[in-house]
C-alpha cells in the first residue's frame, strides 16, 4: 500500500520534520536534532525501499490529488530518481548524525532554525529529483536554493557576503530556468515531462524551443557550477560551517547534474542535443576547461576547505564531461561519478570539519605529522577519500573515471582522454601535498627536544567524538565497498537508468 | 545588476529581472478577442479560443512568492553584511574584508 505513495512520501517526510522542528524546538531545543535525525532516517529507509521496488517492478507514478497528468502534477519514482533520492537521503542522514556535537558547538543559539532549514533544503532536493513537472521542479529548485543560501550565511565572518553572491548568481540561474521552460511551454502547451517529451519532436525546429533549451542549460549550469559559471562556489563552500558544507558540496551540484541529465536525455532526445543543436559538445568542452582550471586552482590553495571547493569545480567537470559525451558508457560514468563524488566530498569535508573542531584551523601549511598520531582515524578516512579522488583502484573514484576514459576512447576524443589522465595527476599533486604533511614528514623534528612526559602528551589520542567519527568512517569505507561492488551496481542499477532513446 | 557597485541596487536589478519574466509569462498568455477564463452558467458551448490561458497566471502567482522570498533573504543578508562591515558598497566591502 505504501508503495503507491512512495514518490510523494519521501519529500513529505522531510517537509513534515522541517515543520515539526520549530514546533517542538522552541520548548526543547535539543529535540530539533532528534527530529531531523529521525526524519532523514525515515526518508532514507523509504528511498531504500523505493529503490528496491523500482528495480524489480519498474517506475512508480503518483498523481497529486488524483488528477491524471498532463493536467495534474505527477511525481515519478523511476530508477534515476530513486538512485538520486537514495544519495540525497543517505548522505544527509550520515551528515546529520555528524551534526550531533558540531551544530551545538558552531551555532549554539541557532540549532532549531538551522535544522529546520536543513530539512527544508533536503525537501527541495528530493522534490527536484522526484517531480515529473517542469514548473514544480522550479518551485523545488527555489526551495532548495533559498534554504542553501540561508545555511551558507551562518558560517565564518565572511559568510554573509559569500552567501549574497551565491544568492545573486543562484537566482539568475533559476530565473533563466524559468524563462527557458516558459519558451518551451508556450510552444508545446504542456509542463508535464513525459508529455513534453512526446510533443517536442513536432516542434523541435522552432527557434523558441532552441532558445528555451539554451536558457535552461545555462541556468542549470550556473546551479551546478559548471566552468565558467562557478564563481560562487569556492567562497560559499569555504566560508560555510562544516555541517552546511558537508551537505551542500556533495548534494547541491549533483542535483544540477541530475536536472541536466533529465532535461537533455529524457525530455529532449540525445540525437537532438548532439546533432541538431550541438549543446552537448559545448558542455563537454566547458567541462574539460573546468577540470583543468579547478585542479590547478586547487593546487594553489593553502586552506583545505578552499582546496576541496576548487576540486569540486573540477569534479563537476567530470560529471559534465560524462553528460556531454552523450553515449551510454559516458552517462554511466557520469552517474557513477555523481554517487562517488558525493561520498568522497562528504567524507573529505567531514574530515575538514573534524580538523576545524580539534585543531581550530584547516590551513594545510600548518599540518604536521602529529596529526597522524592524534587523529589516526580521521586521517585514514582522509587518505582513503583522497585516493579515491585521484582514482586509485579499487576505490570508487577509479571506476567512474574508467568509464569516462573508455567512452572518450570510443568516441575518439583523444584530447578528453588526455585531460582526464592529466587531471588525475593534478589531483595526486594536491592531495599528496596534504598526505605528505601528515604521514611523510621526517620524524626527527623539534618535538623530540621536549621532555618525555610532554612528548607523550603531544601524541595523546585526540580523536573526535564517536558521533563525528562514525559518519566519516562509514562514508570513506563506502568508497571501498562501492569500488569493489562496482560491477554489480552498474549492471543492476545504472543500466536501468540509461534512457531507452540511446 | 552586474554593473552596479551598491549591493542594494543589485537586489533591485534582480527584482526587475524577475518581474520581467513574470510579465513575459502573463503577456504570452493573452489572446486577441478573448475574455477571462470564467465559464458562466448560460454558456452552452465552450470554445477554448474565446478564453485566455489561465495557467501562466497561476504559475506566476507561485513565481511571485518565490521572488518575494528571494528578495527577503537578500535583504536579510544585506542587513548582516551592513552590521559587520558598515557598508554596502562593493569596492569598500572588498577592502574591509581583507
Amino acid at each position: 500500500m505504501i508503495q503507491a505513495h512512495l514518490p510523494l512520501l519521501i519529500p513529505l517526510t522531510l517537509l513534515f520534520s522541517a515543520l515539526l522542528i520549530p514546533l517542538f524546538g522552541t520548548k526543547v531545543p535539543r529535540s530539533a536534532y532528534f527530529l531531523a535525525l529521525s526524519g532523514s532516517f525515515l526518508a532514507f529507509l523509504l528511498s531504500l525501499y523505493g529503490l528496491v521496488r523500482v528495480t524489480t517492478d519498474g517506475a512508480i507514478s503518483y498523481n497529486i490529488g488524483g488528477w491524471t497528468p498532463p493536467i495534474g502534477i505527477e511525481f515519478i519514482l523511476d530508477p534515476l530518481s530513486s538512485f538520486m533520492t537514495l544519495i540525497v537521503t543517505g548522505i544527509s542522514f550520515l551528515v546529520i548524525i555528524y551534526a550531533y556535537r558540531v551544530v551545538p558547538e558552531e551555532h549554539p543559539q541557532k540549532q532549531v532554525p538551522y535544522f529546520s532549514i536543513v530539512m527544508l533544503m533536503l525537501t527541495g532536493f528530493s522534490g527536484i529529483v522526484l517531480t515529473g513537472d517542469l514548473f514544480n521542479l522550479y518551485v523545488f529548485l527555489e526551495i532548495a536554493s533559498l534554504a542553501s543560501y540561508a545555511i551558507v550565511a551562518v558560517g565564518d565572518k565572511r559568510s554573509p557576503v559569500a552567501s549574497f553572491r551565491y544568492l545573486m548568481l543562484g537566482s539568475i540561474g533559476s530565473s533563466f530556468y524559468l524563462l527557458g521552460i516558459g519558451f518551451i511551454y508556450f510552444m508545446g502547451g504542456s509542463l508535464n515531462m513525459k508529455d513534453v517529451s512526446q510533443i517536442l519532436p513536432f516542434i523541435s525546429g522552432e527557434p523558441a524551443v532552441i532558445a528555451g533549451l539554451i536558457l535552461v542549460v545555462t541556468g542549470i549550469a550556473l546551479k551546478m557550477a559548471l566552468f565558467p559559471l562557478h564563481f560562487w562556489l569556492p567562497d560559499a563552500y569555504s566560508s560555510a560551517s562544516s555541517v552546511s558544507v558537508a551537505l551542500l558540496a556533495p548534494l547541491g551540484t549533483k542535483i544540477g547534474a541530475y536536472i541536466l541529465i533529465r532535461f537533455l536525455y529524457f525530455i529532449f532526445e540525445p540525437e537532438y542535443v548532439t546533432t541538431t543543436v550541438p549543446i552537448t559538445s559545448i558542455i563537454s568542452w566547458l567541462s574539460v576547461a573546468g577540470i583543468i582550471y579547478g585542479s590547478i586552482m586547487a593546487i594553489a590553495q593553502d586552506d583545505l576547505k578552499r582546496m576541496l571547493a576548487y576540486s569540486s569545480v573540477a569534479q563537476v567537470g567530470y560529471i559534465g564531461l560524462g553528460i556531454g559525451l552523450a553515449n551510454p558508457l559516458a552517462l554511466t560514468g557520469a552517474l557513477l561519478h555523481v554517487m562517488n563524488h558525493s561520498l568522497m566530498k562528504a567524507a573529505l569535508f567531514l574530515v575538514a570539519g573534524n580538523l576545524q573542531i580539534r585543531i581550530g584551523h584547516s590551513n594545510i601549511q600548518k599540518f604536521n605529522k602529529r596529526l597522524r598520531h592524534t587523529m589516526p582515524w580521521s586521517m585514514a578516512a582522509f587518505s582513503l577519500g583522497a585516493l579515491s579522488m585521484i582514482g586509485v583502484p579499487p576505490t570508487a573514484g577509479f571506476f567512474s573515471k574508467w568509464y569516462l576514459v573508455v567512452s572518450a576512447v570510443g568516441e575518439s576524443q583523444w584530447f578528453f582522454v588526455l585531460v582526464i589522465l592529466l587531471s588525475s595527476l593534478l589531483n595526486a599533486v594536491y592531495f599528496f601535498r596534504v598526505i605528505e604533511k601528515i604521514y611523510l614528514s621526517p620524524s626527527k623534528d623539534s618535538l623530540t627536544d621536549l621532555p618525555e612526559e610532554e612528548e607523550e602528551n603531544k601524541y595523546a589520542q585526540n580523536e573526535v567524538s564517536f558521533s563525528m567519527l562514525t559518519p566519516t568512517l562509514i562514508l570513506s569505507s563506502c568508497l571501498l565497498v562501492i569500488g569493489i561492488l562496482n560491477y554489480f551496481i552498474v549492471n543492476n542499477l545504472i543500466d536501468l537508468m540509461i534512457p531507452s532513446s540511446f | 545588476m552586474l554593473v552596479k557597485k551598491n549591493l542594494l541596487k543589485k537586489v533591485i536589478g534582480l527584482n526587475i529581472f524577475q518581474s520581467a519574466i513574470i510579465l513575459f509569462f502573463v503577456a504570452s498568455a493573452s489572446k486577441r478577442n478573448a475574455t477571462i477564463p470564467v465559464i458562466e452558467a448560460t454558456t452552452k458551448i465552450i470554445d477554448s479560443s474565446q478564453y485566455i490561458n489561465p495557467l501562466p497566471h497561476t504559475l506566476m502567482l507561485t513565481a511571485i512568492v518565490v521572488s518575494v522570498s528571494t528578495t527577503g533573504v537578500a535583504f536579510a543578508l544585506l542587513i548582516a553584511i551592513y552590521r559587520r562591515y558598515k557598508t554596502l558598497d562593493e569596492e569598500l566591502l572588498l577592502k574591509r574584508m581583507q
